[in-house]
């Protein structure tokens, strides 16, 4: 076949493997024009909330959320070259609960990195997590980033150690997400101490993705939407070109970029939170960037759910929320305006009622 | 006949007229009273609160404030109002009920039940401040 003579079965074929490439979020298109160094793409899962039930058996509706993640990350096309599991992966980090979320995160088909949350933590300070995933912090190089994980959910040694009357009080204290008793999240002197000395090995226009359970930014202290030392990280981070901060706990989509540091939340598998707006009571500071996600349907249990497709090609994070019930969005680095922006709702003009909350 | 409903209706106010020399008038309360009868009510909201994180709501171990911290995303301010996916105009509680029977898996509350008027006293008391707006989505 030459180039002009193009037959009806042929033209059929590559229209429909047009068709077929249109359907897929933009993000899961390999750019071409990238680093080739940099040109690779990982999955995001987090917050699954696995809740074993007195008695026997788990919560149905949050083993399903996970279930579908790993099943639908095991699908990808392009493959991503690892996945990352946000933390919150037990709701009350009971051995039953860590077991069971481990066994359906083994199905993975990729090298699975964990974050530790504080529902993985707070009942035995993360013995029974490390028997599983290992330290509690550390960092990788992978195709010329440097990652790091940090474990972002400590507090005050006093409220761990010398509050409560028994071990597994702070935990039932610490799951509850408005409960006034709670303390809050902070990486602490021991891990700044230990990044320090992680960062001085890597040079400055490096692309920087640091992952942590907490947002490392204050948004609502009242829901631990908030790390107490986040800027004492941030001037850790500063020095280097391209800083990336990816963070679960909040389940919701937000966005927000500080200096030179862009940062962005993952959904959850299990269910999806309230913007701290819509807490009559409060003042909260949701990052003016953020574009929220819809509000949640209650009568389609998945929605405002999800997982994300994160896209490294730029040397920052081009994030790939895939909704269940709802547009999937995609939220990317622009180096025209400096910030991450949602491919399409950034437009005041675009937004559509359910991002309304209040 | 009228002679005698006036005669009743006579010996009515002679008697409330007696009645209410050692009864309190309806249209006076002290500071004392305003103080009971604000414990009494927050009393409710703290029953409210302590069923809103409970496990025990349910049957699955999932409490209220797992997906509504504060009772946050509940807009106790907009019902009754169309609920859309059920196609009809409900009030807040049928809501609570659908969501003890869905989520916590649990068995639904008498509409006019203690624990049900504790709920929302709960849920408004979080809600306070926030206009009244019957019917929005």
């Amino acid at each position: 076949m030459t180039e002009l003579k193009m037959n009806r079965r042929s033209f059929l074929k590559s229209a429909g493997a047009l068709a077929a490439v249109s359907c897929l979020p933009v993000s899961m298109v390999e750019l071409a024009f990238a680093d080739q160094k940099k040109n690779f793409t990982f999955a995001y899962i987090s917050d699954s909330h696995i809740q074993y039930i007195t008695g026997g058996g788990f919560v149905r509706n949050w083993d399903r959320g996970l279930i579908r993640a790993v099943a639908e990350t095991n699908l990808l096309q392009p493959k991503p070259d690892f996945v990352v599991f946000g933390g919150d992966l037990a709701q009350l980090g009971m051995k039953e609960e860590l077991d069971h979320g481990a066994e359906m995160l083994a199905k993975l088909n990729y090298k699975t990195y964990c974050v530790m949350g504080e529902h993985d933590y707070y009942l035995d300070l993360g013995e029974y997590w490390s028997k599983l995933y290992g330290p509690h912090y550390y960092s990788w190089d992978h195709k010329g980033v440097h990652f790091i994980t940090l474990n972002s959910i400590i507090t005050y040694d006093e409220w761990t150690h010398e509050r409560w009357p028994t071990a597994e009080q702070p935990m039932l204290e610490m799951a509850g997400l408005d409960n006034p008793n709670g303390s809050p999240f902070m990486v602490g002197e021991e891990q700044r101490k230990w990044l320090a000395k992680d960062l001085e090995k890597v040079k400055k226009d490096t692309p920087v993705v640091l992952f942590s359970h907490s947002p490392i930014q204050k948004i609502y202290k009242g829901w631990n939407f908030w790390t107490e030392d986040a800027e004492d990280v941030h001037a850790l981070l500063k020095p280097f070109d391209d800083v990336t901060v990816v963070y679960g706990h909040v389940h919701q989509i937000q966005y927000n970029q500080i200096g030179n540091i862009s940062l962005h939340a993952v959904m959850a598998t299990a269910w999806p939170w309230p913007y701290p707006q819509s807490y009559a009571q409060a003042e909260s500071h949701l990052p003016k960037l953020t574009v929220p996600m819809n509000r949640a349907d209650p009568f389609f249990e998945r929605d405002a759910t999800g997982w994300q497709f994160i896209n490294m090609a730029s040397g920052r994070v081009a994030m790939s929320y895939n909704l269940y019930n709802n547009t999937n969005r995609t939220v990317a680095f622009d180096p025209k305006t400096g910030t991450p922006r949602d491919s399409a709702y950034q437009n005041s003009e675009n937004r559509i009622p359910p991002q309304t909350h209040y | 006949m009228s002679k005698k409903i006036a005669g009743a209706a006579l010996m009515a106010i002679v008697l409330a007229m007696i009645v209410g020399r050692f009864t309190v008038k309806a249209d006076e309360f002290t500071k004392e009273d305003l103080e009971r009868w604000q414990n009494e009510y927050m009393s409710v909201v703290e029953k409210g609160r302590a069923l809103w994180v409970s496990p025990e709501l349910g049957t699955n171990g999932v409490a209220c404030a797992q997906c509504h911290p504060n009772a946050a995303n509940t807009h106790p301010e907009t019902y009754p109002k169309f609920q859309q996916q059920l196609g009809r105009v409900i009030a807040l509680r049928d809501m609570i009920n659908w969501c003890i029977l869905n989520p916590l898996e649990g068995p639904t509350l008498a509409l006019d039940s203690a624990e049900m008027i504790a709920l929302e006293a709960y849920i408004l008391f979080e809600r306070r401040g926030v206009e009244l707006a019957p019917g929005k989505h």
